[in-house]
């Protein structure tokens, strides 16, 4: 009998580091998850269904995803930009910009809600400009979409930046040299080529705005089936302690934060199937 | 009259910072030729491309194509194929999308560019990778279609970057000879950059040799290989050993000129072993053996004549050499140089009525 030879690793300390990998992961994430649908099983199916589809919830789910969703496709145009003017273009405060991308990570989030409602309502300096106009932002859902906005920007621009920065400028110099001008060659060859990292932008901030909390409550105005989230009715049932109610609405937003990474997994796997020639 | 030139650089100088990546360039080149541009690396040579393609501003001078001063035409109006050195083809289209690129900015109807794209793999012979993507198809495949890409909305004018240089030794000699054939059959006039002398030697009607900025010689690969006009030229072209005082030699004691350095290059010197026939009993050296190196057809042999180290070679067939031996040498030809020109220098037996051929 021919003894298998043991397969040895050039690179040490695979099982050690993956144990770690495994146990954290467990232990921080999944366990944590898990509780929930432990939590929500205390109620029926049919109790859990009425939950979450009663009339206020349903209300709520509109308010999230509306927002989040026209945050986060502010935040990819404009995360874009903002990636592109500190990649392309040298001028100066350009660092001081490029580190201030990072303060609404910094940031305690009810600070920020804080201070952007300040601003927004009638009479704060940036509310009393579009009150002329008649329009409010503070306490609608206009409010509720610039907070997280500001909370988002910062996943869209430190996912495009680093690729638009490696982007080899022979790219475009071929596209011009076919007689491409520069719209041209931006949308056909650029933008395919920052694809995928806008996309894995825009699905982090869109998820990361479909859970928050902190920044939107003082801005929102919470007024139930108008400006009430999603995340803040969770809140005032474990404060009412119905744990399972909350838990079967968490459990909703799961699924759908699930969904979001799931569909960007997909478009990743097919953008680097492109890059790296296989399939 | 000036002859009537398709491409023209008049005066062309360009810097990068201090750096003078270009220094009066002016050069001509007819309609329908294939140009080398061949130079050691930084001297200039893809500037001179990226000049012309229109992806680089020279500083002052003029870049003429097909009678039109270009200076401030931009790149994409200019009408000129590239391919560039790591090919650059666009990642997330497909090969047919690649080649039509060029086809859907000039509007052209749906039909017409299908037809050319198929025209065009078919020219390169790779009618079935239409749908792939460029990571899907090897170094040699993705140069082709680099090269189709540039010929698909017929540019007058190619310019091709270190064509050969990413792709490995043995499929970089079949596309020398392709693309050889492809620009003829094409017959678009071209230039490619490179700076590998055998690769301009094979592929190029005309070579144009250049060396910190400045332009050496153009000529035909006869000529500058025969007849190198400049001191770099002698020493660049060739795998030459450098001689400090070639009158030391015999047959070049008399030779005419004021230079004393001089270029010398294996396949003009012939090594005999002691007992050989030889050619021409005046006027040969004898030397020391000092390194055989086999380099599969033949052998490299350095020889040390008059305290000058000589590289020669010998083909696999003859009698061996081994190192520690005296020989004969008998040198042809030397490239004699001074600081400004070089000269071609014949051995006086070649030359003298009394030399006795046996």
């Amino acid at each position: 009998m021919k003894k298998k030879r043991k397969q040895r690793r050039v690179i040490p300390g695979f099982g050690l580091s993956l144990g770690i990998t495994v146990t954290l992961l467990s232990l921080i994430v999944v366990i944590p998850l898990c509780s929930l649908v432990v939590f929500s099983s205390q109620l029926s199916f049919s109790e859990f269904i009425s939950t979450v589809t009663s009339p206020r919830v349903l209300a709520s789910y509109r308010v999230s995803f509306q927002t989040a969703l026209v945050a986060a496709l502010i935040n990819a145009v404009v995360g874009l930009m903002i990636a592109w003017v500190l990649v392309r273009y040298q001028f100066p405060g350009k660092r001081i910009m490029d580190g201030l991308i990072e303060v609404p990570f910094a940031l305690p989030t009810a600070v920020a809600g804080i201070s952007l409602t300040h601003m927004t309502v009638d009479s704060g300096w940036v509310g009393s400009i579009f009150h002329k106009f008649g329009i409010e932002v503070a306490y609608t859902r206009i409010g509720i979409t610039i907070a997280l906005v500001f909370i988002g920007i910062p996943f869209v621009v430190r996912s495009v930046q680093p690729v638009l920065e490696k982007l080899d400028p022979q790219y475009e110099e071929a596209a011009s040299m076919l007689g491409a001008g520069r719209t041209y060659s931006f949308f056909r060859i650029i933008l395919p080529e920052i694809f995928p990292a806008l996309v894995a932008g825009f699905t982090m901030a869109f998820a990361r705005s479909l859970g928050e909390y902190g920044s939107v409550v003082f801005i929102a105005g919470n007024t139930p089936f108008e400006t009430e989230i999603t995340p803040l009715l969770i809140m005032s049932q474990l404060q009412e302690y119905d744990y399972a109610s909350a838990t079967s609405i968490a459990l909703v937003m799961l699924a759908a934060a699930f969904l979001i990474l799931f569909v960007n997994a997909v478009l990743q796997s097919r953008a680097s199937k492109i890059v790296s020639g296989i399939g | 009259m000036e002859k009537n030139y398709y491409v023209e650089l008049k005066g062309v100088n360009k810097s990068f910072g201090s750096f003078q990546a270009s220094k009066d360039i002016s050069f001509g080149i007819e309609k329908g030729k294939l140009i080398g541009l061949l130079g050691p690396s930084g001297s200039g040579k893809t500037t001179i491309l990226r000049m012309l393609a229109g992806l680089e501003t020279a500083d002052s001078g003029d870049i003429i194509i097909d009678g039109t001063v270009v200076n401030d035409v931009p790149a994409s109006k200019r009408g000129i194929g590239f391919v560039f050195q790591n090919y650059a083809l666009f990642r997330y289209l497909t090969v047919y999308e690649n080649i039509a690129f060029g086809l859907k900015v000039q509007k052209w109807p749906k039909e017409k560019i299908r037809a050319r794209v198929e025209e065009m793999l078919r020219l390169v012979g790779l009618e079935d990778t239409a749908k792939r993507y460029p990571n899907q198809l090897s170094g040699g495949q993705r140069q082709r279609i680099a090269f189709a890409r540039a010929l698909a909305p017929q540019p007058q004018l190619l310019l091709l970057d270190e064509p050969f240089a990413a792709v490995d030794a043995k499929v970089r000699q079949e596309l020398r000879s392709w693309l050889r054939e492809m620009i003829s059959a094409v017959g678009v006039t071209s230039i490619f950059v490179t700076h590998d002398q055998d690769e301009a030697i094979e592929v190029a009607d005309e070579i144009i040799i250049t060396n910190e900025g400045r332009i050496e010689q153009i000529g035909t690969p006869k000529d500058i290989y025969r007849q190198p006009d400049t001191p770099f030229v002698a020493q660049f072209i060739g795998q030459s050993s450098i001689v400090e005082d070639f009158r030391r030699f015999a047959g070049f004691e008399h030779a005419g000129s004021g230079a004393t350095r001089a270029a010398v290059r294996p396949e003009y010197i012939s090594v005999s072993k002691q007992g050989e026939l030889l050619k021409f009993p005046v006027n040969t050296e004898t030397g020391v053996v000092e390194r055989t190196a086999f380099r599969g057809s033949e052998i490299e042999l350095t020889i040390r004549v008059k305290d000058t180290l000589l590289t020669a070679k010998r083909l696999l067939d003859d009698a061996p050499v081994s190192v520690g031996e005296t020989v004969h040498v008998f040198i042809y030809r030397i490239y004699a140089f001074d600081n400004e020109k070089a000269y071609v220098i014949e051995n006086a037996a070649l030359t003298s009525p009394d030399s006795i051929v046996i």
